[in-house]
């Protein structure tokens, strides 16, 4: 794995244009779907998605080629003046990770969202195709542009494109959690744009490799760095901003849901890792990121238990996605190296990047497969998915194989990404995170393995389906599923020989074993399913005291989380957690 | 003490009045409201630095005014979105409340 | 103490108190109404920050529509507001998060105090290049050449909001008009004023798009004005509403964005970079820009006011 290094031209490189076209394409597609209308937004959507990937793919190509950030300049005005876009290699997996994803999400629902034969238009329909492509739109903007300003407006773009998604069934709770979603991620953009104020206020210039040289420790970087960092957290859900997530994930459509948790939320990780690697590496210090890191292990481990105790598919897939975007800022006290010195682009951003790919396609993936169950039975409820994998193998493989990338099982993405974080761990000395990154896959186990034993317990008869779903549904989906599991083979650049071992080999199977027996024993605690015997609810007149005691664990988890979601609670500590953020930069050590 | 700085105190009180307007009003139109004031707020800590800016017969420097604008913009299709979510929430659900339904037992839709 | 610092100072004053009165009122649609006052007065503070245009632009969509589009949802929520007001947090919460907001604004009072003099400023540069656009207007030349990208995904972020509220329409209205059918009071005074305004104002919208190009005022503020005569009429009842499903409709939604874009395709070719403009054609060619565009902005903003489709598109 082997993102480039910062060198970055300060002219329109060959090759510039394409970041054009790909910024562009979306959008054209978008006023294409307006002006045309109709059936015609799917089919504007099914030509311009595969256009895009075309796109993507020659940007990485170029990239490798040329051997540095490619950049274009605006207008041919140069920065401060003018506005640049930039394509590392972080933007260019991200570009061609969010057109895979799209492409997957667009066969997978090409039956889901047809508009009827007697219309001309249908609301639904209609919205989907073009909402996608403009999510597409907004994530290549915020992916490629190169100042403040234009990624606010890009942060907006997708919250617009993002929000509709979420309500797109009308149903009143799904509306609720739409507004719920757009006004905290409102709140996290003032405070963004806040923090762009105080820089260019300070600095001059909103362009990011220019601010990265003018950019000196003191109060202005540290309240800016500060608010912006708690605003794109509110943003991107991590633990304890979470409240909107769950139910906007699980509320909408699963084809929406793919694209909410696999790239949406992804688009303010991004630029988390922009503002701490790029603008700020002089200026955050390794205790703020350990605050960062402390926070995605909460998230794994309450994300994690939580959706052990839902009885609902989809919310347990969506708080799955709470807990694996807590997996995405351990990359951050790693990227510090043993003398503090740091952000620095190595292995922990490395690893970072391969989670996030890994995580965007594995989700998707398992999404996907909750929507098609949820299709086939008319209902989502776990004690009732007996017999499903008979009557749905595919699926049911699908969801396994996601289960399995998350896991980290060798060769997914995840496996490999947690190869280099450990390795950035033993080279930073800071073995803590060894541990969370041991320990999180058995929680990710627990789950996985909650859902699997439902489905593949027996029915004395065959299961009743109310629909038949889509032969290119379930492939799409199990594409998207085993393109996670086997990333590591994928993986951008060369990769050691060493870090990709065999599933067979004595270490890695025994690894899995117990994770997967971890996991067990997790959601035997604390899930509300009985795992073992009939499925019949346990009365609790014979449980133990073990099982009591864990029980009241489990709903103390979920006691907490509802605590933690109510508005002024998580608006509050929004604010606790810049206050944080900026105290840890004003006392931490400096680097 | 000039003017560009008095604006400025005003803008970080504005951001402040908005912000404890945003956590502790619980009707979301309130919220919105709120959320326009923490809007205008950091808008004129622009429009301080640009005056700050000032040079070469020029009232402020151009760039953040430009950017104020657009910002203005953008905050006013946000409004519009949140409030037509609000009020489709309304006839649809019957209140308009961010709470979610606490359904006794496991935790459902919330 | 002199008088300009006075003026600022009760501006300050003022500006805060209906800031803080907004918050705290207890019935909503007074607190909306107040919110349309401050926005008015934010635009005077505006211009005594020597930021015309922003003053323009904050008393057109800041205060003007952003108070219209509140002020009918606050009638529309009136029956739930008691409702919900119940569920006000108690002391002790309120009482924290008046120390965090307080400690937010303490810091920004101070980083703001602090930051560099003398202050860093992109004047200098904007001065040495804006020659090459044709126009007097420092903030127009910023917002069409310089950063014409920004514009350009502003453009977008309109309809891509237009889209989103379109989305929240219920399914079997699809298609149709926009919020509610206004009845025509003949003889009362919102349909004489339907009447004689929006000549008036179709006037001043092109008089501000016009020259802005040299002076404060631009393609925001007239197409503003624009979308406010247009809604004006609706309101008085003097016109319905177009249907969303209408071809010239989503055409006209769209326009400023596409010319936008071809312009800046064909900069590529004639001037070397996407969005560049070839030499001396620079005027003419933002002129095209900004007429199309306020066309566009004056169609969305008024649609985004409106809502989603409440009704079926026959009249």
């Amino acid at each position: 794995m082997n993102t480039l290094p910062p060198v970055i031209p300060e002219a329109t490189t060959a090759g510039g244009l394409l970041l054009v076209l790909l910024l562009v394409l979306p959008l054209i597609g978008v006023f294409a779907a307006l002006i045309l209308g109709g059936r015609n937004a799917r089919r504007v959507a099914m030509l311009a998605i595969p256009a895009g990937l075309a796109l993507a793919v020659a940007i990485g190509i170029e990239l490798v080629q040329s051997g540095h950030t490619l950049v274009y300049l605006l207008g041919g005005w140069a920065p401060p003046l003018g506005i640049a876009l930039r394509a590392d290699g972080l933007s260019a997996a991200m570009m061609l990770t969010t057109a895979v994803v799209l492409l997957a999400v667009a066969l997978f629902a090409r039956g889901d969202f047809q508009t009827p034969a007697n219309a001309r238009e249908a609301r639904a329909p209609f919205m989907f195709w073009t909402l996608l492509m403009a999510v597409w739109g907004a994530l290549n903007a915020v992916f490629l542009a190169g100042d403040l300003f234009t990624l606010y407006v890009a942060l907006e773009l997708l919250t617009f494109a993002g929000v509709p998604l979420v309500s797109l069934e009308g149903r009143p709770d799904t509306l609720q959690a739409a507004l719920r979603y757009l006004l905290f991620a409102l709140f996290g953009s003032v405070l963004y744009m806040l923090g762009a104020v105080l820089l260019y206020g300070a600095y001059g210039t909103l362009d990011i490799a220019l601010l990265a040289g003018r950019v000196r420790p003191g109060p202005v970087a540290f309240a800016a760095t500060a608010l912006m960092t708690a605003g794109l957290l509110a943003k991107t859900a991590l633990f304890p901003l979470h409240l909107w997530l769950p139910p906007a994930h699980a509320g909408a459509p699963a084809a929406a849901s793919a694209v909410l948790s696999a790239l949406v939320v992804k688009g303010s990780w991004f630029l988390v890792v922009r503002l701490w690697f790029d603008v700020m590496p002089g200026v955050v210090t390794p205790s703020a990121a350990q605050l960062l890191g402390l926070l995605g292990t909460a998230a794994i481990v309450v994300g994690s238990v939580v959706a052990l105790r839902q009885e609902r598919l989809k919310l347990l897939v969506a708080y799955s996605t709470m807990a694996q975007i807590g997996y995405l800022f351990i990359m951050f006290p790693l990227a510090f190296d043993s003398a503090g010195n740091g952000p620095v682009y190595g292995a922990a951003l490395g690893g970072g990047l391969l989670q996030v790919v890994s995580h965007a396609t594995a989700k998707a993936g398992m999404f996907m497969a909750a929507g098609l169950i949820y299709a086939a039975l008319g209902h989502d409820r776990i004690a009732d998915l007996a017999g499903v994998a008979r009557a749905m193998p595919v699926t049911v493989l699908t969801f396994a194989l996601a289960g399995l990338a998350l896991m980290g099982v060798v060769p997914s993405g995840a496996y490999l990404a947690k190869k280099l974080m450990l390795d950035a761990a033993d080279g930073s000395g800071q073995w803590w995170w060894v541990i969370v990154l041991q320990g999180g896959a058995v929680f990710t186990a627990g789950y996985v393995v909650l859902v699997l034993v439902s489905v593949l317990r027996r029915r004395s008869d065959p299961i009743p389906l109310v629909a038949r779903v889509s032969r290119l549904s379930e492939f799409a989906a199990l594409g998207l599923s085993t393109t996670s599991l086997l990333l590591a083979f994928a993986a951008l650049g060369p990769v050691p020989g060493n870090l990709v071992s065999t599933p067979l080999a004595p270490k890695e199977l025994g690894t899995f074993l117990a994770v997967v027996l971890g996991g067990a024993l997790l959601a035997l605690g604390l899930s509300r399913q009985p795992l073992l015997g009939t499925a019949r609810l346990d009365t609790g007149a014979n449980e133990g005291p073990l099982r009591r005691s864990v029980a009241a664990v489990g709903e103390t988890f979920e006691l907490a989380d509802r605590l933690i979601r109510r508005w002024q609670f998580a608006s509050i500590n929004l604010l606790v957690l810049a206050a944080l953020v900026g105290g840890l930069l004003v006392f931490g050590s400096p680097t | 003490m000039n003017g560009a700085a008095l604006f400025g105190l005003c803008g970080a009180a504005l951001v402040g009045i908005g912000i404890y307007g945003l956590i502790v009003n619980p009707q979301p139109l309130r919220k919105i409201l709120s959320f326009n004031l923490i809007g205008s707020g950091v808008f004129l800590l622009f429009g301080v630095v640009a005056r700050r800016g000032a040079a070469l017969g020029m009232g402020g420097d151009p760039v953040p005014q430009a950017l104020v604008i657009t910002g203005i913009v953008v905050a006013f299709s946000a409004t519009a979105l949140a409030v037509a979510l609000l009020l489709r929430l309304q006839e649809t659900g019957g209140s308009a409340t961010l709470v979610p339904p606490e359904s006794a037992g496991p935790s459902d839709a919330s | 103490m002199n008088m300009a610092l006075l003026v600022d100072g009760s501006l300050v004053v003022l500006i805060l108190a209906v800031a803080i009165w907004t918050i705290a009122v207890r019935d909503s649609f007074a607190a909306v109404v107040g919110y349309a006052i401050y926005g008015l007065m934010l635009a005077l503070a505006w211009v005594r920050l020597a930021a015309i245009d922003a003053a323009l632009t904050e008393a057109a969509i800041g205060g003007g529509l952003t108070g219209v589009l509140l002020i009918r949802a606050a009638v529309r929520l009136r029956p739930t507001e008691s409702v919900v007001a119940g569920e006000m947090p108690g002391r002790f919460v309120k009482a924290l998060a008046a120390v965090l907001a307080g400690t937010v604004s303490a810091a920004l009072a101070v980083v703001v105090l602090s930051l560099p003099v003398p202050a860093p400023t992109l004047a200098p540069q904007v001065a040495e290049h804006i020659a090459s656009t044709g126009l007097g207007n420092a903030v127009t030349a910023v917002l069409l050449s310089f950063r014409a990208t920004d514009t350009l995904l502003e453009a977008v972020v309109l309809v891509f909001a237009l889209i989103a509220v379109w989305s929240l329409a219920p399914d079997h209205f699809w298609g149709g008009r926009p919020g509610l059918r206004y009845d025509l009071e003949a003889n009362g005074m919102l349909a004489y004023l339907a009447r004689l305004l929006p000549p008036l104002g179709i006037i001043v919208a092109i008089y501000v798009f016009w020259v802005g190009a040299d002076l404060p005022g631009g393609k925001f503020q007239a197409g503003t004005l624009l979308a406010a005569m247009w809604l004006l009429t609706i309101m008085a009842g003097l016109n319905d509403a177009p249907p969303v499903s209408r071809g010239w409709l989503r055409v006209a939604l769209v326009a400023g964005s596409m010319v936008f874009l071809a312009i800046g395709f064909a900069g590529v070719p004639l001037a070397g970079a996407f969005l560049a403009y070839p030499e001396g054609y620079a005027k003419p060619l933002i002129l095209i820009i900004e007429a199309a565009s306020m066309l566009s902005i004056a169609v969305t903003l008024a649609l985004l006011v409106l809502g989603p489709p409440e009704r079926g598109a026959q009249p």
